[in-house]
């Protein structure tokens, strides 16, 4: 493809400025306190995978204790101490802190940073054509008040009263009380700063994704023309942008509560043998603070890794993405109803029951554009040519995933079903399937697709395959029997369930799932090796390897900071022009003009040809500002 | 001895991975494969590898669902049970065939389309009647489960009816405890500044309604009436879950919550259907509370509505049983006090027609 015809002398001040400033590049300032996106998006990246490994090998631990209640655990006591009790098990308490660690940090450390963090500062910029984030610094210190989080949320893990241990939700007064769990002592206040400085990150990623999106779109790259990437990730960070904060305002009161003395969340409480003095608190309210963040949290997670697929999938069918306009319109639909759906958590907590059928009827609207992407989806699998790289089937594994723990949702949206399914397995099973593994798959498909952008090699597919499918086949081991486990009425969050008769059942089933999870773990390792052994001897990436339309493949294979090391490529048509009839190649990239492609423009693409000229204009004042 | 296994496993299955990956890559190279656009083989293999999947799972999707049918479905023992049941099932009709469907389609079209390199893909960007029908259908589909969703919902969350059996069920770290109102239908008044090692409601002793109020050691309800349960917690979140009842309701400190429902079974009549002469009635916590969160048991015994009355009769007041707790009754209401809780007569107390407002704090 030609792509000579971009270069435009006006920019060329711009390009030595770039080239100087790279020169300057130490250490320091190339990989640790850098403000080059991608380097950020790789620092992000790799903690991630630290995260999720770690709460990988949380789940772990806690799943041996679900399956196999009376194995002999003395062989951990080299790495958890005293949380292994005298007979060789797991603490009770620690078996809380377990299970509250690893929600919080695959919900937020792994899928929120890791994902969001990772993509929406690699592809933003790449994508719509900037040179770099609308503020590099703030980026840094996005990743930067992560790491500091990070720091502080591991250190919980090791402190003597243990991490918090109140569920991820982290429910006052159990999170209040420091008598109720020893967790809700030190630890517990270690959550809470940790999450402002996770919060803060996220705020400063959020406020630099949107004003890059608005504001740095190179020429011709309209709204109308953007990649499904750019519109999840712009959209996850309006919605970051309007909850998150409501987070913080519930951590402080928590925080108020926990150490001076008032009484938001607290009333009437008898504990340890004494009364104490606060009255007139709700742990209700609480609830619906933490879900006005924690539901659209959900579609934080799970949006980049729809948006990543899309474009995967479109690539990899060599077709255009079904229904690119309804495609952004169900993820805006999806974006304002993320915000009055969050009361579908609470619908047994004793809100009002009005309220409930207020949320259920909302929440089973959002239904309707989640099934509208499904459908998208298939339908632009259908007569395809698909090409089935790693990152394609963690695509459709996605896609998968996505149908099967969405309707299971249409369950517990109900309200009248949800009296018998809330907190019990069905829920885990539901929410691990399309918000956990559709995510992951999302962030995996985004790691095998861009690795050769981020490293300038390939990943080895074989192995790909393989980590694909061991997983893929994982996952629903892990997940599919747990259903029938949360139908037989299971709670969640349960130790052992030996206590009553009416849980004295799936033994087996149960030992079944934490092998598939050690499996699945296992599977992991894979990848790992996969990640860290291509990017220094992985075979070196071809510019375009997966033959796609994007921009960020426009750039040099190792791109420098700035990206583009001539002008930024103007953007003349949409982002998936893939097998278009009559074309040479089964793609043509966004920054070809249609005056070159006249073999294949439809009629109106013909009439576009007489504003290519016009444009130039328009590019050379826009740099003069 | 397991531990040990699964590490020689590990161990043994990393030097497999291993091999397959550096023979793979030096075939690749050999075969020059490396450098093609699409790896043929390795494409199609996938795509096979997604009929399969579909096969194996579908199979054992309906193997295990119809086989062990009885064993993930809890029999169910309450009026509402059964609707919330019969809409779950309805559920499960409608959101099931979708799953089959789209399944289907997802791994066929997988296998159906896989690369060409002869073939190219049909350019079909957009089709505004398919996009109108699934928005469409979907939305209809919905609407109707959410109305019949609803209907139950609002019966279910509808006011008790008057002549239900009140039971206050209290959560505390970590066991319930329940209490009667006695023969006046009235639950006393407590305040959790009252609390103590015997007091551990902190029942109001200065309010008359106490004084008959009882609390036994496991919940009796009678059965085809309807039943009001009364919950509150003492001190952290929890949640009452009887999973035969379809009954889950939070307790929450410094509100009180209420649950109505018609037990359908005796307990012995359970005990006959399920074929488990030990079978009883269970309540559990489903609010993570603590430490003893999986523990917080406590029984239900639904009786015929006779037994409950004769059980009720034989049950002693909590002032009765705590008897130095008749110092804390203001004096001009100690003879009611002792008469009402059958202290020191057995005449029976005819019950007054007093209105329910419940336990007010």
């Amino acid at each position: 493809m030609a792509t000579a015809n971009i270069q435009t002398p006006d920019l060329a001040h711009d390009v030595h400025h770039d080239h100087d400033h790279e020169h300057h590049d130490n250490f320091i300032t190339k990989y640790i306190f850098s403000t080059d996106h991608k380097m950020i998006a790789k620092q992000f990246l790799i903690t991630g995978i630290f995260w999720a490994l770690l709460g990988g090998i949380l789940s772990v631990i806690f799943r041996l204790q679900l399956g196999f209640p009376d194995m002999q655990l003395e062989w951990l006591r080299p790495f958890l101490g005293k949380w292994i009790t005298e007979q060789g098990k797991i603490d009770p308490e620690f078996y809380l802190a377990l299970v509250t660690m690893h929600g919080t940090i695959m919900v937020f450390f792994v899928l929120t940073a890791g994902l969001s963090g990772t993509f929406s500062n690699f592809l933003i910029p790449l994508q719509i054509g900037a040179r770099d984030m609308a503020s590099g610094f703030m980026n840094m210190l996005s990743y930067w008040f992560f790491f500091l989080s990070s720091i502080i949320m591991l250190s919980s893990l090791f402190i003597e009263t243990g991490p918090a241990a109140g569920g991820w939700v982290v429910y006052p007064p159990l999170s209040a009380l420091p008598q109720a769990i020893s967790g809700s002592q030190l630890g517990m206040t270690m959550w809470l700063v940790a999450m402002v400085f996770f919060i803060v990150s996220t705020l400063l990623g959020g406020v630099n994704y949107i004003s890059t999106v608005i504001n740095m779109r190179t020429q011709g790259m309209s709204f109308s023309k953007l990649p499904l990437t750019i519109w999840a990730f712009f959209l996850t960070a309006i919605i970051g942008l309007l909850s998150f904060p409501v987070l913080i305002a519930a951590a402080l009161l928590l925080v108020f509560d926990r150490s001076f003395g008032t009484s938001f969340y607290l009333s009437e409480i008898y504990i340890g043998g004494e009364a104490l003095p606060n009255m007139g608190g709700s742990p209700i309210l609480y609830q619906h603070l933490f879900w006005f963040l924690g539901h659209p949290e959900v579609y934080i997670v799970l949006l980049p890794a729809l948006g990543i697929t899309s474009e995967i999938i479109a690539t990899n069918s060599r077709k255009p993405i079904f229904g690119y306009r309804a495609m952004i319109g169900s993820m805006l639909g999806i974006t304002i109803l993320s915000f009055i759906v969050w009361a579908h958590h609470m619908f047994v907590t004793g809100m009002n029951p009005f309220l409930g059928s207020i949320f259920m009827l909302l929440t089973l609207i959002i239904a309707v554009p989640s099934a509208v992407k499904v459908f998208n989806y298939l339908t632009t699998l259908w007569k395809g040519n698909l090409v089935f790289t790693p990152a394609m089937l963690f695509s459709i594994g996605l896609v998968s995933f996505f149908i099967s723990g969405g309707l299971t949702g249409i369950f517990l949206g109900n309200a009248a079903i949800d009296i018998q399914l809330h907190d019990t397995y069905f829920v885990v099973a539901h929410f691990h399937l399309v918000m956990g593994s559709a995510s992951f798959f999302g962030l995996m498909a985004g790691v095998y697709h861009w690795f050769p952008k981020m490293f300038g090699r390939m990943m080895d597919a074989k192995l790909g395959y393989i980590h694909f499918w061991l997983t893929f086949v994982g996952v629903y081991m892990v997940f599919f029997p747990m259903h029938y486990i949360g139908i037989a009425g299971f709670p969640r969050r349960y130790y052992s369930f030996t206590n009553f008769d009416a849980f004295n059942s799936f033994t087996d089933l149960n030992a079944f799932v934490s092998i598939a999870a050690i499996f699945t773990l296992g599977a992991q390792f894979i990848f790992l090796f996969n990640f860290f052994y291509s990017m220094f001897k992985g075979r070196v990436a071809p510019a375009n390897p997966w033959r796609s339309t994007t921009l960020e493949w426009t750039t040099p294979i190792n791109p420098g900071h700035g990206n583009w090391p001539g002008a930024i490529p103007t953007v003349y048509r949409w982002p998936y022009d893939y097998s278009k009839p009559g074309a040479a190649e089964d793609f043509i990239p966004q920054h070809i003009p249609y005056s070159q492609t006249k073999e294949s423009n439809l009629p109106h693409e013909n009439e576009l040809i007489k504003l290519e000229n016009e444009g130039d204009v328009v590019i050379v004042n826009e740099n003069k500002h | 001895m397991l531990q040990i296994v699964i590490l020689v496993g590990l161990v043994l299955l990393v030097a497999i991975l291993m091999a397959i990956f550096r023979i793979s890559r030096l075939l690749n190279v050999a075969k020059g494969t490396d450098k093609e656009v699409v790896d043929k083989g390795s494409n199609s293999f996938n795509a096979i590898l997604f009929i399969v999947f579909g096969v194996v799972t579908f199979g054992l999707f309906f193997w295990y669902s119809i086989v062990y049918y009885d064993e993930y479905t809890p029999p169910v023992a309450s009026e509402h049970g059964v609707l919330t049941d019969g809409l779950f099932w309805t559920t499960m009709w409608v959101t099931g065939i979708v799953f089959i469907i789209t399944h289907i389609l997802l791994f066929w079209f997988s296998y159906k389309y896989q690369y060409k390199k002869e073939s190219s893909a049909l350019f079909f960007p957009h089709n505004n009647k398919l996009e109108v029908i699934w928005t469409v259908v979907p939305a209809i589909v919905l609407t109707i489960l959410v109305f019949t969703g609803l209907k139950t919902w609002n019966d279910i969350t509808d006011k008790a009816p008057e002549e239900a059996e009140v039971v206050e069920i209290m959560g505390y770290q970590f066991a319930w405890k329940t209490r009667y109102p006695g023969n006046d239908k009235q639950l006393g008044n407590y305040d959790f500044r009252l609390i103590d090692a015997e007091n551990q409601f902190g029942m109001d002793l200065t309010d008359k309604a106490s004084f008959d109020d009882f609390t036994p050691r496991e919940i009796h309800i009678p059965k085809g009436q309807p039943v009001l349960f009364k919950i509150r917690a003492r001190d952290v979140l929890h949640s009452v879950y009887a999973p035969h009842f379809r009954l889950k309701m939070d307790a929450v400190p410094g509100m009180q919550t209420n649950f109505w429902f018609v037990p359908t079974k005796s307990t012995a009549e359970m005990r006959e259907e399920t074929g488990n002469p030990e079978f009883n009635y269970e309540i559990a916590c489903t609010e993570i509370c603590g430490k003893g969160h999986f523990s917080m048991r406590m029984l239900v015994v639904v009786d015929e509505p006779e037994d409950y009355k004769k059980w009720l009769a034989e049950q002693e007041s909590w002032l009765s049983k705590n008897e130095t707790y008749l110092a804390k009754v203001p004096a001009n209401l100690k003879e009611e006090a002792k008469k009402a809780s059958g202290l020191n007569n057995t005449v029976e107390q005819p019950v007054s027609e007093v209105e329910t407002t419940g336990a007010s704090m």
